[in-house]
Protein backbone atom coordinates (compact mmCIF):
# COMPACT_ATOMS: atom_id res chain seq x y z
CA UNK A 1 0.00 0.00 0.00
CA UNK A 2 1.29 3.63 -0.58
CA UNK A 3 1.12 5.94 1.52
CA UNK A 4 0.01 10.04 1.06
CA UNK A 5 2.93 12.16 1.49
CA UNK A 6 1.26 13.73 4.38
CA UNK A 7 1.48 10.53 6.56
CA UNK A 8 5.11 10.08 5.23
CA UNK A 9 5.95 13.30 6.59
CA UNK A 10 4.40 12.85 9.68
CA UNK A 11 5.72 9.15 10.13
CA UNK A 12 9.29 10.62 9.26
CA UNK A 13 8.86 14.11 11.33
CA UNK A 14 6.15 13.06 13.97
CA UNK A 15 5.16 16.53 15.58
CA UNK A 16 5.14 16.75 19.37
CA UNK A 17 6.05 13.34 20.60
CA UNK A 18 6.88 13.17 23.86
CA UNK A 19 5.10 13.27 27.57
CA UNK A 20 3.70 15.86 29.49
CA UNK A 21 3.12 15.24 33.72
CA UNK A 22 0.27 13.25 34.17
CA UNK A 23 -0.45 13.81 37.47
CA UNK A 24 -0.63 17.83 37.04
CA UNK A 25 -4.11 19.41 36.92
CA UNK A 26 -3.99 21.15 33.92
CA UNK A 27 -2.41 18.17 31.64
CA UNK A 28 -5.71 15.53 30.32
CA UNK A 29 -4.49 12.56 28.55
CA UNK A 30 -6.15 9.90 26.92
CA UNK A 31 -4.69 6.27 26.33
CA UNK A 32 -6.99 5.00 23.48
CA UNK A 33 -6.52 1.13 21.89
CA UNK A 34 -5.16 -1.62 22.78
CA UNK A 35 -1.70 -3.62 21.88
CA UNK A 36 -3.40 -6.72 21.29
CA UNK A 37 -5.52 -4.67 18.24
CA UNK A 38 -2.03 -3.02 16.92
CA UNK A 39 -2.60 0.42 17.91
CA UNK A 40 -2.10 2.50 21.25
CA UNK A 41 -2.43 6.28 21.15
CA UNK A 42 -1.42 8.60 23.87
CA UNK A 43 -2.37 11.70 23.59
CA UNK A 44 -1.98 14.65 26.24
CA UNK A 45 -2.97 18.31 26.06
CA UNK A 46 -1.62 21.03 28.48
CA UNK A 47 -4.55 23.66 29.67
CA UNK A 48 -3.62 27.59 30.33
CA UNK A 49 -5.47 27.86 33.47
CA UNK A 50 -6.30 31.44 32.79
CA UNK A 51 -7.76 31.38 28.65
CA UNK A 52 -8.68 28.11 29.12
CA UNK A 53 -6.71 27.30 25.40
CA UNK A 54 -4.72 24.47 25.12
CA UNK A 55 -1.03 25.65 24.90
CA UNK A 56 0.93 22.46 24.31
CA UNK A 57 -0.05 18.96 23.21
CA UNK A 58 2.65 16.02 23.08
CA UNK A 59 1.79 12.47 21.66
CA UNK A 60 2.80 8.57 21.25
CA UNK A 61 1.59 5.99 19.86
CA UNK A 62 2.35 1.99 18.63
CA UNK A 63 0.62 1.05 15.42
CA UNK A 64 1.21 1.85 11.64
CA UNK A 65 2.24 4.79 9.74
CA UNK A 66 -1.30 6.06 9.31
CA UNK A 67 -2.22 5.58 13.31
CA UNK A 68 1.45 8.07 14.07
CA UNK A 69 0.52 10.20 11.15
CA UNK A 70 -3.06 10.60 12.43
CA UNK A 71 -1.86 11.34 16.64
CA UNK A 72 0.77 13.58 15.28
CA UNK A 73 -1.87 15.83 13.34
CA UNK A 74 -3.82 15.60 16.15
CA UNK A 75 -1.20 17.49 18.76
CA UNK A 76 -0.90 19.98 15.61
CA UNK A 77 -4.58 20.68 15.27
CA UNK A 78 -4.81 20.83 19.43
CA UNK A 79 -2.50 23.22 20.13
CA UNK A 80 -4.01 26.76 20.14
CA UNK A 81 -7.18 25.86 19.87
CA UNK A 82 -9.61 26.04 23.25
CA UNK A 83 -11.34 22.74 24.79
CA UNK A 84 -14.54 23.68 22.98
CA UNK A 85 -12.80 23.81 19.83
CA UNK A 86 -10.65 20.65 20.20
CA UNK A 87 -13.81 18.46 21.16
CA UNK A 88 -15.03 19.50 17.43
CA UNK A 89 -12.33 18.05 15.86
CA UNK A 90 -13.57 15.15 13.68
CA UNK A 91 -11.98 11.83 12.72
CA UNK A 92 -13.43 12.48 8.99
CA UNK A 93 -10.98 15.89 8.62
CA UNK A 94 -8.38 13.45 9.71
CA UNK A 95 -9.26 11.26 6.89
CA UNK A 96 -9.39 14.52 4.71
CA UNK A 97 -6.48 16.21 5.85
CA UNK A 98 -3.75 13.03 5.40
CA UNK A 99 -5.86 11.40 2.33
CA UNK A 100 -6.39 7.73 4.13
CA UNK A 101 -7.58 4.66 2.47
CA UNK A 102 -10.55 3.14 3.57
CA UNK A 103 -9.06 0.62 5.39
CA UNK A 104 -6.99 3.40 7.68
CA UNK A 105 -10.56 5.20 8.40
CA UNK A 106 -9.84 3.12 12.09
CA UNK A 107 -6.66 5.17 12.75
CA UNK A 108 -8.75 8.81 12.42
CA UNK A 109 -10.85 7.33 14.37
CA UNK A 110 -8.91 6.38 17.35
CA UNK A 111 -6.82 9.60 16.97
CA UNK A 112 -10.60 11.29 17.77
CA UNK A 113 -11.13 8.62 20.49
CA UNK A 114 -7.77 9.87 22.13
CA UNK A 115 -8.37 13.75 21.99
CA UNK A 116 -11.97 13.42 23.27
CA UNK A 117 -10.18 10.83 26.51
CA UNK A 118 -7.75 13.82 26.99
CA UNK A 119 -10.25 16.76 27.20
CA UNK A 120 -12.53 14.51 29.44
CA UNK A 121 -9.71 13.63 31.72
CA UNK A 122 -8.70 16.95 31.94
CA UNK A 123 -12.40 17.76 32.71
CA UNK A 124 -13.13 15.44 35.15
CA UNK A 125 -9.98 16.27 36.96
CA UNK A 126 -11.02 19.74 37.22
CA UNK A 127 -14.31 19.29 38.45
CA UNK A 128 -16.55 18.85 35.05
CA UNK A 129 -18.13 16.08 33.94
CA UNK A 130 -16.89 13.85 31.43
CA UNK A 131 -18.60 14.33 27.78
CA UNK A 132 -20.58 11.05 26.53
CA UNK A 133 -19.10 10.15 23.50
CA UNK A 134 -21.48 9.17 20.46
CA UNK A 135 -20.85 5.86 18.95
CA UNK A 136 -19.23 6.35 15.86
CA UNK A 137 -19.76 3.87 12.90
CA UNK A 138 -16.61 2.77 12.18
CA UNK A 139 -16.06 1.01 8.10
CA UNK B 1 28.18 0.30 2.89
CA UNK B 2 28.02 3.06 0.37
CA UNK B 3 28.08 0.42 -2.17
CA UNK B 4 25.11 -1.41 -1.46
CA UNK B 5 22.52 -1.45 -3.97
CA UNK B 6 18.89 -0.16 -3.17
CA UNK B 7 16.48 -1.45 -2.13
CA UNK B 8 17.91 -4.56 -0.22
CA UNK B 9 15.11 -7.67 -1.24
CA UNK B 10 15.24 -10.01 1.85
CA UNK B 11 11.84 -11.02 1.41
CA UNK B 12 13.01 -14.77 -0.31
CA UNK B 13 9.67 -16.53 1.03
CA UNK B 14 7.49 -14.52 -0.75
CA UNK B 15 8.67 -14.90 -3.97
CA UNK B 16 12.80 -15.21 -5.55
CA UNK B 17 14.18 -13.53 -8.75
CA UNK B 18 14.60 -15.41 -11.74
CA UNK B 19 17.96 -16.91 -11.63
CA UNK B 20 19.63 -15.44 -15.12
CA UNK B 21 20.57 -19.01 -16.38
CA UNK B 22 16.97 -19.57 -16.10
CA UNK B 23 15.65 -16.73 -18.19
CA UNK B 24 18.81 -17.57 -20.69
CA UNK B 25 16.98 -21.03 -21.14
CA UNK B 26 13.67 -19.79 -21.90
CA UNK B 27 13.70 -17.36 -24.23
CA UNK B 28 13.91 -19.53 -26.81
CA UNK B 29 10.53 -20.78 -26.12
CA UNK B 30 8.78 -17.16 -26.47
CA UNK B 31 10.01 -17.28 -30.20
CA UNK B 32 11.78 -19.73 -32.32
CA UNK B 33 10.80 -23.16 -30.11
CA UNK B 34 7.31 -21.30 -29.72
CA UNK B 35 5.38 -24.73 -30.35
CA UNK B 36 2.20 -26.28 -28.40
CA UNK B 37 3.73 -29.15 -26.73
CA UNK B 38 0.66 -30.55 -27.32
CA UNK B 39 1.06 -30.48 -31.62
CA UNK B 40 1.85 -34.44 -32.08
CA UNK B 41 2.32 -33.85 -35.91
CA UNK B 42 5.19 -31.31 -37.00
CA UNK B 43 8.14 -30.27 -35.37
CA UNK B 44 7.58 -27.25 -33.21
CA UNK B 45 5.29 -29.24 -31.44
CA UNK B 46 7.92 -32.02 -31.04
CA UNK B 47 10.22 -29.37 -30.30
CA UNK B 48 8.32 -28.45 -27.48
CA UNK B 49 7.39 -31.45 -26.40
CA UNK B 50 10.80 -32.49 -25.99
CA UNK B 51 11.45 -29.36 -24.15
CA UNK B 52 8.91 -30.17 -21.47
CA UNK B 53 9.69 -33.66 -20.99
CA UNK B 54 13.63 -32.82 -20.44
CA UNK B 55 12.27 -30.19 -17.88
CA UNK B 56 10.18 -33.30 -15.80
CA UNK B 57 12.93 -34.99 -16.42
CA UNK B 58 15.22 -32.40 -14.33
CA UNK B 59 11.80 -32.15 -11.57
CA UNK B 60 12.06 -35.44 -11.08
CA UNK B 61 15.76 -35.62 -10.32
CA UNK B 62 15.36 -32.82 -7.50
CA UNK B 63 12.89 -34.35 -5.93
CA UNK B 64 14.17 -38.11 -5.85
CA UNK B 65 10.42 -39.18 -7.77
CA UNK B 66 10.84 -42.56 -9.85
CA UNK B 67 9.29 -41.88 -12.68
CA UNK B 68 8.59 -37.93 -14.66
CA UNK B 69 5.21 -39.49 -15.41
CA UNK B 70 4.46 -38.14 -11.20
CA UNK B 71 4.69 -34.87 -12.23
CA UNK B 72 1.91 -32.71 -13.09
CA UNK B 73 2.38 -29.59 -14.33
CA UNK B 74 0.03 -26.63 -12.62
CA UNK B 75 -0.02 -22.57 -12.54
CA UNK B 76 1.41 -22.92 -9.27
CA UNK B 77 1.59 -24.60 -5.94
CA UNK B 78 -1.91 -23.01 -5.11
CA UNK B 79 -3.30 -24.56 -7.84
CA UNK B 80 -1.55 -28.15 -7.14
CA UNK B 81 -2.80 -27.71 -3.71
CA UNK B 82 -6.34 -27.49 -5.00
CA UNK B 83 -6.07 -30.52 -7.35
CA UNK B 84 -4.63 -32.50 -4.78
CA UNK B 85 -7.35 -31.75 -2.20
CA UNK B 86 -10.36 -31.76 -4.47
CA UNK B 87 -9.23 -34.42 -6.63
CA UNK B 88 -8.24 -36.65 -3.57
CA UNK B 89 -11.71 -36.02 -2.06
CA UNK B 90 -13.40 -36.92 -4.91
CA UNK B 91 -11.31 -39.66 -6.21
CA UNK B 92 -11.05 -41.32 -2.91
CA UNK B 93 -15.15 -40.42 -1.92
CA UNK B 94 -16.12 -44.50 -1.94
CA UNK B 95 -13.55 -44.90 0.33
CA UNK B 96 -13.73 -42.39 3.25
CA UNK B 97 -14.43 -38.76 3.65
CA UNK B 98 -12.27 -37.38 6.08
CA UNK B 99 -9.04 -35.25 5.49
CA UNK B 100 -6.62 -34.07 8.63
CA UNK B 101 -4.60 -30.77 8.05
CA UNK B 102 -3.23 -28.13 10.27
CA UNK B 103 -4.41 -24.77 11.30
CA UNK B 104 -0.84 -23.59 10.06
CA UNK B 105 -0.70 -24.29 6.89
CA UNK B 106 -1.33 -21.74 3.58
CA UNK B 107 -4.40 -19.92 2.85
CA UNK B 108 -4.19 -22.67 -0.44
CA UNK B 109 -4.86 -25.20 1.57
CA UNK B 110 -6.97 -23.85 4.56
CA UNK B 111 -9.36 -21.98 2.53
CA UNK B 112 -9.65 -25.69 0.08
CA UNK B 113 -10.09 -27.54 2.92
CA UNK B 114 -13.25 -24.95 3.83
CA UNK B 115 -14.76 -25.27 0.40
CA UNK B 116 -14.64 -29.35 0.86
CA UNK B 117 -16.32 -28.92 4.45
CA UNK B 118 -19.47 -27.10 2.84
CA UNK B 119 -18.89 -30.47 0.30
CA UNK B 120 -19.73 -32.76 3.32
CA UNK B 121 -15.73 -33.99 3.85
CA UNK B 122 -14.73 -33.90 7.03
CA UNK B 123 -11.60 -31.96 8.03
CA UNK B 124 -9.94 -32.03 11.24
CA UNK B 125 -7.50 -28.78 11.50
CA UNK B 126 -4.78 -29.96 14.08
CA UNK B 127 -3.36 -27.23 16.42
CA UNK B 128 0.23 -27.16 16.11
CA UNK B 129 2.11 -26.89 19.56
CA UNK B 130 4.02 -23.85 20.75
CA UNK B 131 6.91 -25.01 18.43
CA UNK B 132 5.25 -24.88 15.20
CA UNK B 133 5.56 -28.56 14.94
CA UNK B 134 2.27 -30.75 15.30
CA UNK B 135 1.59 -33.60 18.04
CA UNK B 136 2.43 -37.15 16.07
CA UNK B 137 0.39 -38.83 18.57
CA UNK B 138 -2.87 -35.91 18.54
CA UNK B 139 -2.48 -36.74 14.69
CA UNK B 140 -2.46 -40.72 15.60
CA UNK B 141 -5.79 -40.35 17.94
CA UNK B 142 -7.50 -38.04 14.81
CA UNK B 143 -7.14 -40.64 12.33
CA UNK B 144 -10.17 -42.80 11.71
CA UNK B 145 -11.15 -45.13 9.12
CA UNK B 146 -12.81 -42.59 7.19
CA UNK B 147 -9.25 -41.02 7.16
CA UNK B 148 -8.29 -40.77 2.99
CA UNK B 149 -5.59 -37.96 3.13
CA UNK B 150 -3.37 -36.57 5.48
CA UNK B 151 -1.71 -32.82 4.73
CA UNK B 152 0.57 -30.76 6.20
CA UNK B 153 3.29 -28.33 4.79
CA UNK B 154 6.82 -29.04 5.00
CA UNK B 155 8.38 -25.81 5.64
CA UNK B 156 5.90 -23.09 7.00
CA UNK B 157 6.13 -20.17 5.46
CA UNK B 158 5.93 -17.66 8.12
CA UNK B 159 7.94 -18.82 11.10
CA UNK B 160 10.04 -21.80 8.75
CA UNK B 161 9.49 -24.61 11.01
CA UNK B 162 10.09 -28.29 9.40
CA UNK B 163 7.60 -30.72 10.11
CA UNK B 164 8.52 -34.12 10.36
CA UNK B 165 7.71 -35.43 7.50
CA UNK B 166 8.66 -38.99 7.68
CA UNK B 167 7.19 -40.09 10.46
CA UNK B 168 3.79 -38.05 9.74
CA UNK B 169 3.96 -40.07 6.96
CA UNK B 170 4.16 -43.30 8.29
CA UNK B 171 1.28 -42.44 10.55
CA UNK B 172 -0.89 -41.72 7.85
CA UNK B 173 0.30 -44.97 5.62
CA UNK B 174 -0.15 -46.87 9.08
CA UNK B 175 -4.19 -45.47 9.27
CA UNK B 176 -4.65 -46.27 5.48
CA UNK B 177 -4.56 -42.44 4.30
CA UNK B 178 -2.38 -40.93 1.72
CA UNK B 179 -0.28 -38.05 2.37
CA UNK B 180 0.31 -34.68 0.75
CA UNK B 181 2.42 -32.09 1.45
CA UNK B 182 2.39 -28.41 0.40
CA UNK B 183 6.29 -28.31 0.11
CA UNK B 184 6.61 -24.93 -1.31
CA UNK B 185 8.85 -23.16 0.53
CA UNK B 186 11.25 -26.69 0.35
CA UNK B 187 11.55 -27.86 -2.46
CA UNK B 188 14.26 -26.61 -4.36
CA UNK B 189 15.95 -25.27 -1.11
CA UNK B 190 16.25 -28.43 1.04
CA UNK B 191 16.62 -31.83 0.18
CA UNK B 192 13.45 -33.58 -0.27
CA UNK B 193 12.88 -37.16 -1.52
CA UNK B 194 9.29 -37.88 -2.25
CA UNK B 195 10.57 -41.97 -1.66
CA UNK B 196 12.26 -41.81 1.37
CA UNK B 197 9.68 -39.39 3.10
CA UNK B 198 6.97 -41.57 2.11
CA UNK B 199 4.92 -38.72 0.14
CA UNK B 200 2.30 -39.56 -2.09
CA UNK B 201 1.49 -36.16 -3.24
CA UNK B 202 3.36 -32.80 -3.13
CA UNK B 203 2.79 -29.10 -4.61
CA UNK B 204 5.35 -26.52 -5.14
CA UNK B 205 6.56 -24.08 -7.28
CA UNK B 206 8.99 -22.48 -9.60
CA UNK B 207 9.09 -19.08 -8.26
CA UNK B 208 10.15 -19.89 -4.78
CA UNK B 209 13.49 -21.86 -6.52
CA UNK B 210 14.95 -18.83 -8.39
CA UNK B 211 11.95 -19.72 -11.57
CA UNK B 212 9.61 -17.84 -13.35
CA UNK B 213 6.24 -17.38 -11.90
CA UNK B 214 3.13 -19.18 -12.95
CA UNK B 215 4.55 -22.49 -13.34
CA UNK B 216 4.36 -25.05 -9.80
CA UNK B 217 4.11 -28.71 -10.94
CA UNK B 218 2.14 -31.24 -8.13
CA UNK B 219 3.66 -34.76 -7.54
CA UNK B 220 1.31 -37.45 -7.96
CA UNK B 221 2.65 -40.58 -6.99
CA UNK B 222 2.34 -43.83 -9.35
CA UNK B 223 3.46 -46.96 -7.25
CA UNK B 224 2.98 -48.22 -4.61
CA UNK B 225 0.43 -47.04 -4.23
CA UNK B 226 -0.84 -45.77 -7.45
CA UNK B 227 -2.95 -42.01 -6.80
CA UNK B 228 -4.84 -40.85 -9.01
CA UNK B 229 -6.69 -37.29 -8.51
CA UNK B 230 -10.12 -36.41 -9.71
CA UNK B 231 -9.39 -33.46 -12.92
CA UNK B 232 -10.82 -30.13 -11.32
CA UNK B 233 -10.44 -28.82 -14.92
CA UNK B 234 -11.42 -29.63 -18.24
CA UNK B 235 -10.19 -29.96 -21.23
CA UNK B 236 -7.96 -31.41 -23.90
CA UNK B 237 -6.58 -34.10 -21.14
CA UNK B 238 -2.95 -32.76 -20.81
CA UNK B 239 -1.15 -34.37 -17.90
CA UNK B 240 -2.38 -37.50 -18.20
CA UNK B 241 -5.82 -36.14 -18.21
CA UNK B 242 -5.45 -34.80 -14.23
CA UNK B 243 -5.08 -31.57 -15.46
CA UNK B 244 -6.48 -29.93 -19.05
CA UNK B 245 -4.68 -26.71 -20.28
CA UNK B 246 -1.71 -25.80 -23.06
CA UNK B 247 1.51 -26.36 -20.99
CA UNK B 248 3.32 -22.93 -20.10
CA UNK B 249 6.59 -24.20 -22.21
CA UNK B 250 8.87 -20.89 -21.61
CA UNK B 251 7.64 -21.43 -17.54
CA UNK B 252 8.17 -25.06 -17.66
CA UNK B 253 11.87 -25.40 -19.25
CA UNK B 254 12.43 -22.33 -16.83
CA UNK B 255 11.50 -24.27 -13.77
CA UNK B 256 13.29 -27.57 -14.45
CA UNK B 257 16.73 -25.23 -15.18
CA UNK B 258 15.69 -23.95 -11.54
CA UNK B 259 15.46 -27.40 -10.46
CA UNK B 260 18.84 -28.46 -12.09
CA UNK B 261 20.63 -25.91 -10.38
CA UNK B 262 18.73 -25.88 -7.20
CA UNK B 263 19.90 -29.73 -7.40
CA UNK B 264 23.28 -29.16 -8.17
CA UNK B 265 23.94 -25.92 -5.39
CA UNK B 266 22.15 -26.67 -2.73
CA UNK B 267 24.49 -27.00 -0.59
CA UNK B 268 26.19 -24.24 -1.12
CA UNK B 269 22.88 -22.25 -1.34
CA UNK B 270 22.00 -23.77 2.12
CA UNK B 271 25.92 -22.60 3.91
CA UNK B 272 24.94 -18.75 2.36
CA UNK B 273 21.54 -18.22 3.19
CA UNK B 274 22.42 -20.12 6.64
CA UNK B 275 25.10 -17.67 7.30
CA UNK B 276 23.31 -14.43 6.12
CA UNK B 277 20.59 -15.43 8.50
CA UNK B 278 22.21 -16.02 11.42
CA UNK B 279 24.70 -13.10 11.14
CA UNK B 280 21.09 -11.03 11.33
CA UNK B 281 19.34 -12.99 13.35
CA UNK B 282 21.72 -12.87 15.97
CA UNK B 283 22.28 -9.15 15.56
CA UNK B 284 18.89 -8.39 15.98
CA UNK B 285 18.09 -10.77 19.01
CA UNK B 286 20.42 -8.90 21.02
CA UNK B 287 18.24 -6.29 20.95
CA UNK B 288 15.99 -6.13 24.09
CA UNK B 289 12.41 -7.19 23.98
CA UNK B 290 12.95 -9.16 20.65
CA UNK B 291 11.80 -12.65 20.20
CA UNK B 292 12.19 -15.49 17.73
CA UNK B 293 9.79 -17.14 16.62
CA UNK B 294 8.74 -20.72 15.64
CA UNK B 295 11.64 -23.76 17.03
CA UNK B 296 14.71 -22.78 17.50
CA UNK B 297 16.00 -25.70 15.57
CA UNK B 298 13.52 -27.45 13.75
CA UNK B 299 13.52 -24.97 10.81
CA UNK B 300 14.60 -23.72 7.58
CA UNK B 301 17.91 -21.62 7.26
CA UNK B 302 16.36 -19.18 4.73
CA UNK B 303 14.16 -17.13 7.04
CA UNK B 304 14.19 -15.75 10.71
CA UNK B 305 10.84 -14.54 12.04
CA UNK B 306 11.68 -11.98 14.70
CA UNK B 307 8.40 -9.95 17.19
CA UNK B 308 10.35 -6.74 18.41
CA UNK B 309 8.09 -5.89 21.27
CA UNK B 310 6.10 -2.71 21.96
CA UNK B 311 6.72 -1.58 18.26
CA UNK B 312 4.26 -2.53 16.08
CA UNK B 313 5.34 -4.64 12.78
CA UNK B 314 4.04 -2.30 9.59
CA UNK B 315 4.66 1.31 11.71
CA UNK B 316 8.10 -0.32 11.97
CA UNK B 317 8.43 -1.77 8.10
CA UNK B 318 7.52 1.55 6.96
CA UNK B 319 10.66 3.05 8.99
CA UNK B 320 12.92 1.23 6.18
CA UNK B 321 11.03 -0.33 3.86
CA UNK B 322 12.34 2.11 1.00
CA UNK B 323 15.21 0.55 1.60
CA UNK B 324 14.51 -3.23 2.86
CA UNK B 325 11.56 -5.41 1.41
CA UNK B 326 10.77 -7.97 4.31
CA UNK B 327 7.52 -8.95 5.21
CA UNK B 328 5.12 -8.82 8.50
CA UNK B 329 2.75 -10.78 10.40
CA UNK B 330 1.09 -7.26 11.54
CA UNK B 331 -2.59 -6.50 10.97
CA UNK B 332 -2.28 -3.57 8.99
CA UNK B 333 -0.19 -5.51 6.23
CA UNK B 334 -3.41 -7.45 5.05
CA UNK B 335 -7.26 -5.99 4.69
CA UNK B 336 -8.57 -7.98 7.44
CA UNK B 337 -7.36 -6.58 10.14
CA UNK B 338 -6.13 -9.46 11.63
CA UNK B 339 -2.92 -10.87 12.74
CA UNK B 340 -0.88 -13.32 11.35
CA UNK B 341 -3.20 -16.45 12.02
CA UNK B 342 0.10 -18.68 12.08
CA UNK B 343 1.72 -16.26 14.77
CA UNK B 344 -1.62 -16.63 17.01
CA UNK B 345 -1.65 -20.53 16.25
CA UNK B 346 1.67 -20.54 17.93
CA UNK B 347 0.55 -19.23 20.90
CA UNK B 348 1.59 -15.72 21.09
CA UNK B 349 0.15 -12.91 21.83
CA UNK B 350 -1.62 -10.80 19.63
CA UNK B 351 0.76 -7.70 20.83
CA UNK B 352 3.61 -9.83 19.82
CA UNK B 353 2.06 -11.35 16.53
CA UNK B 354 1.66 -7.49 15.48
CA UNK B 355 5.09 -6.22 16.25
CA UNK B 356 6.44 -9.66 13.77
CA UNK B 357 8.68 -9.00 11.16
CA UNK B 358 9.80 -11.75 8.66
CA UNK B 359 13.33 -11.67 7.05
CA UNK B 360 13.75 -14.59 4.20
CA UNK B 361 17.01 -15.01 1.81
CA UNK B 362 18.08 -16.19 -0.89
CA UNK B 363 20.93 -17.02 -3.27
CA UNK B 364 21.46 -13.47 -4.70
CA UNK B 365 21.66 -12.30 -0.95
CA UNK B 366 25.24 -10.69 -0.16
CA UNK B 367 26.80 -9.81 3.33
CA UNK B 368 26.91 -6.17 2.54
CA UNK B 369 22.96 -6.47 2.54
CA UNK B 370 22.97 -8.08 5.61
CA UNK B 371 24.98 -5.48 7.01
CA UNK B 372 22.89 -2.44 6.21
CA UNK B 373 19.89 -4.20 6.60
CA UNK B 374 20.64 -4.89 10.25
CA UNK B 375 21.88 -1.24 10.57
CA UNK B 376 18.45 0.20 9.54
CA UNK B 377 16.40 -2.28 11.14
CA UNK B 378 18.00 -1.51 14.59
CA UNK B 379 17.99 2.50 13.75
CA UNK B 380 14.18 1.58 12.71
CA UNK B 381 13.01 -0.24 16.37
CA UNK B 382 15.05 2.16 18.45
CA UNK B 383 13.05 5.27 16.89
CA UNK B 384 9.91 3.26 16.77
CA UNK B 385 10.45 2.68 20.90
CA UNK B 386 11.03 6.00 21.23
CA UNK B 387 7.47 7.09 19.97
CA UNK B 388 5.74 3.97 21.57
CA UNK B 389 3.42 4.61 24.80
CA UNK B 390 3.96 1.20 25.65
CA UNK B 391 7.92 1.00 25.75
CA UNK B 392 7.64 4.08 27.96
CA UNK B 393 5.36 2.01 30.15
CA UNK B 394 7.59 -1.38 29.78
CA UNK B 395 10.25 1.41 31.15
CA UNK B 396 8.22 2.44 33.80
CA UNK B 397 7.99 -0.39 35.02
CA UNK B 398 4.17 -0.74 34.08
CA UNK B 399 2.86 -4.53 33.38
CA UNK B 400 0.86 -3.86 30.27
CA UNK B 401 -1.63 -6.76 30.96
CA UNK B 402 -2.80 -5.08 34.16
CA UNK B 403 -4.19 -1.71 31.83
CA UNK B 404 -7.82 -1.65 31.23
CA UNK B 405 -7.83 -0.84 27.38
CA UNK B 406 -10.11 0.90 25.93
CA UNK B 407 -10.52 -1.15 23.48
CA UNK B 408 -12.65 0.23 19.82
Amino acid sequence: MAYSDKVLDHYNNPRNVGTLDKESKTVGTGLVGAPECGDVMRLQIEVDDETGMIKDAKFKTFGCGSAIASSSLATEWLKGKSVDEALAIDNMTIVEELELPPVKIHCSVLAEDAIKAAINDYRVKNGMEAIEEEEKIVH
Amino acid sequence: MTSVKLPIYLDNSATTPVDPRVVEAMIPYFTEKMGNAASRNHPFGWVAEEAVDYARDQITQLIGAKSSKEIIFTSGATEADNLALKGVAEMYARKGNHIITTNTEHKAVIDTCKVLQKRGIEVTFLEIKEDGLIDLEELRNAMTDKTILVSVMMVNNEIGVIQPIKEIAKIAHEGGALFMTDATQAVGKLPVNVNEMGIDLMAFTAHKMYGPKGVGALYVRRKNPRVKVTAQQDGGGHERGMRSGTLNVPGIVGFGKAAEICRLEMDKDIAHVRKLRDKLESALLEMEESYLNGHKEHRTPYLSNISFKYVEGEGLMMGFNQSIAVSSGSACTSASLEPSYVLIALGLDDELAHSSIRFSFGRFNTEEEVDYAIDAVKKAVNRMRDLSPLWEMYKDGIDLSTVEWAEH
